[in-house]
């Protein structure tokens, strides 16, 4: 198991197997900790962090294109350099926070994640990120907010997907706050402790695990507290399909396919789909937050 | 004068390469799939190009008839073997998604149902079952004119297939678009040609 990153980064880059191995345990259950306050290891499962090639080479970004392979190949005209994030709206200090200053004030944590794409296929993946709390702490957020508006780059001389409008750019998302100010969402900046790829959503990105994938927006650029629902790329392409909330939940299908079940992925021909959790198996840490609303409405 | 050529040399192909040449891609598929040639999640990889291939087959088979009337090529020696080929693909295509892609059987009868995408995909798949079992000269001869009638079914069934994929395709992506303005130009030159036939 261990060995799958081991070969596939550089003795260097590659975190020690026995931290990595220890951390693999306590991270599968860690993340509720700060909420519950039940020691992780008491539901420790055994994750199995996918291999490098799959994290990057199999890429839903469709401002680099619609085939899973087109990200890997055109995302590297994405320049990173001086990035900065806009954030704005109802916070105490909006600005442009340079990505360097951003993260000299954050904390950056390993978190073993499972993703769940919209699609039905998942991952394991270790991502290297800080908590979003962190960073809209750092703008300071005022009390009528209570929504979070995200935004992706949109540059159509690096992004040759941009030219067709198969979305209507730039790629927006959206989160209410408390699901934003969760332990569990984080703003991912690496994985397996390398930088994060442009293909992943360099030089960060958002991830919240129990959502489906498309949720986690990629090269964020601003970030904006609001007061209403703010719109979200998906839901404005197809609102039928594709929800505000887009949890995972297996009991309420995409119209087009079941989520009952998932394929995961690097299984070759012959794999069998696996149940798919609800919540994608955080319920226990975040079906709080839906208390008492429909599911099946509120998808 | 190029026309002439190209005819002359086609008629000396024998339509049996024309189904070897055809069925290549099959065994270099599964060599793909299994050896990582199809990417990461291989069953979607082989389901999408055996439909894509149906897909291109099908409308290789509406172009003869206008490259005849337009182009003076004929190539209607090859028009069955182009629609018994894609009856193959369609076959395939639909064994993957039965057999390595959901394998439930329960879940089979109730995504044919449900899902307005393979609704559609399945209705395809029908209406060219009875057109690949009368591809053959003993149907042609004892069906005489129904015969005829019954194969303009193709063009229902191929504009399935197109109106298939564009459904099934997340946002509005362009390679289902060009397929199916394809299929719709194939289409509209017959509509101009016979009015009367437009229902067929």
């Amino acid at each position: 198991m261990a060995m799958r990153w081991k070969n596939t980064l550089k003795e260097s880059e590659a975190t020690p197997e026995s931290a990595y191995l220890n951390r693999r345990q306590l991270m599968a259950g860690a993340a509720g900790m700060g909420l519950i306050g039940l020691p992780g290891i008491a539901r420790a499962e055994t994750l199995d962090p996918h291999p490098w090639e799959d994290i990057t080479e199999y890429n839903n970004y469709y401002e680099f294109g619609t085939r899973k392979e087109d990200p890997a190949k055109n995302a590297h005209m994405l320049t990173t350099a001086q990035w900065s994030v806009k954030i704005d709206g109802l916070v105490e200090r909006p600005g442009n926070y340079a990505f360097e200053d951003i993260m000299a004030k954050m904390t950056v944590e390993d978190r073993l994640y499972r993703f769940r794409c919209v699609e039905a296929w998942s991952m394991v993946i270790p991502w290297n990120g800080f908590e979003l709390r962190d960073l809209l702490e750092l703008a300071g957020v005022q009390s009528a907010a209570k929504y979070v508006a995200f935004e992706t780059a949109l540059r159509s001389d690096e992004m040759p997907g941009v030219a067709y409008p198969v979305l209507d750019w730039p790629y927006v998302e959206g989160l209410r706050l408390d699901e934003a100010v969760h332990p569990l969402t984080i703003m991912a900046t690496g994985i397996y402790g390398k930088d994060i790829p442009n293909q992943n959503g360099a030089p960060l990105r958002l991830v919240i695990p129990w959502k489906y994938g498309f949720k986690s927006i990629k090269s964020v650029v601003r970030i904006s507290l609001t007061d209403r629902e703010p719109p979200t790329s998906w839901n404005k392409a197809n609102a039928h399909e594709y929800g505000f909330y887009s949890n995972v939940n297996p009991e309420v299908d995409h119209r087009r396919w079941s989520q009952a079940s998932e394929r995961v992925i690097g299984g070759g021909l012959f794999s069998a789909k696996q149940p798919t959790q609800m919540f994608n198996g955080y319920g226990e840490e975040v079906a709080s937050l839906y208390k008492g609303m429909d599911l099946a409405v509120h998808y | 004068m190029v026309t002439e050529l190209i005819n002359r040399a086609t008629r000396r192909i024998p339509t049996w390469s024309v189904y070897v040449i055809g069925l290549l891609p099959i065994p270099w598929l599964i060599y793909m799939a299994q050896t990582g040639g199809l990417g990461r999640e291989p069953i979607k990889g082989l389901e999408h190009e055996l439909g894509e291939l149906a897909l291109q087959l099908l409308i290789a088979g509406l172009c003869i008839t206008p490259l005849r009337r337009y182009a003076g090529l004929n190539l209607i020696r090859f028009r069955r073997t182009l629609g018994v080929l894609a009856y193959s693909y369609v076959s395939l295509h639909l064994l993957v998604w039965l057999v390595l892609d959901i394998g439930v059987l329960s879940q089979i009868g109730t995504d044919i149902l449900k899902r307005p995408y393979i609704t559609i995909g399945m209705a395809g798949f029908v209406v060219l079952t009875p057109l690949a079992f009368t591809s053959n000269n003993w149907s042609v001869r004892h069906l005489g004119p129904k015969w005829r009638k019954l194969h303009k079914l193709t063009y229902l069934a191929t504009l399935l297939g197109g109106l298939h994929y564009v459904m099934l395709a997340k946002g509005l992506q362009l390679e289902p678009l060009l397929y199916m303005s394809a299929i719709l130009m194939l289409l509209a030159l017959r509509i101009r040609r016979s009015p009367r036939n437009q229902a067929a």
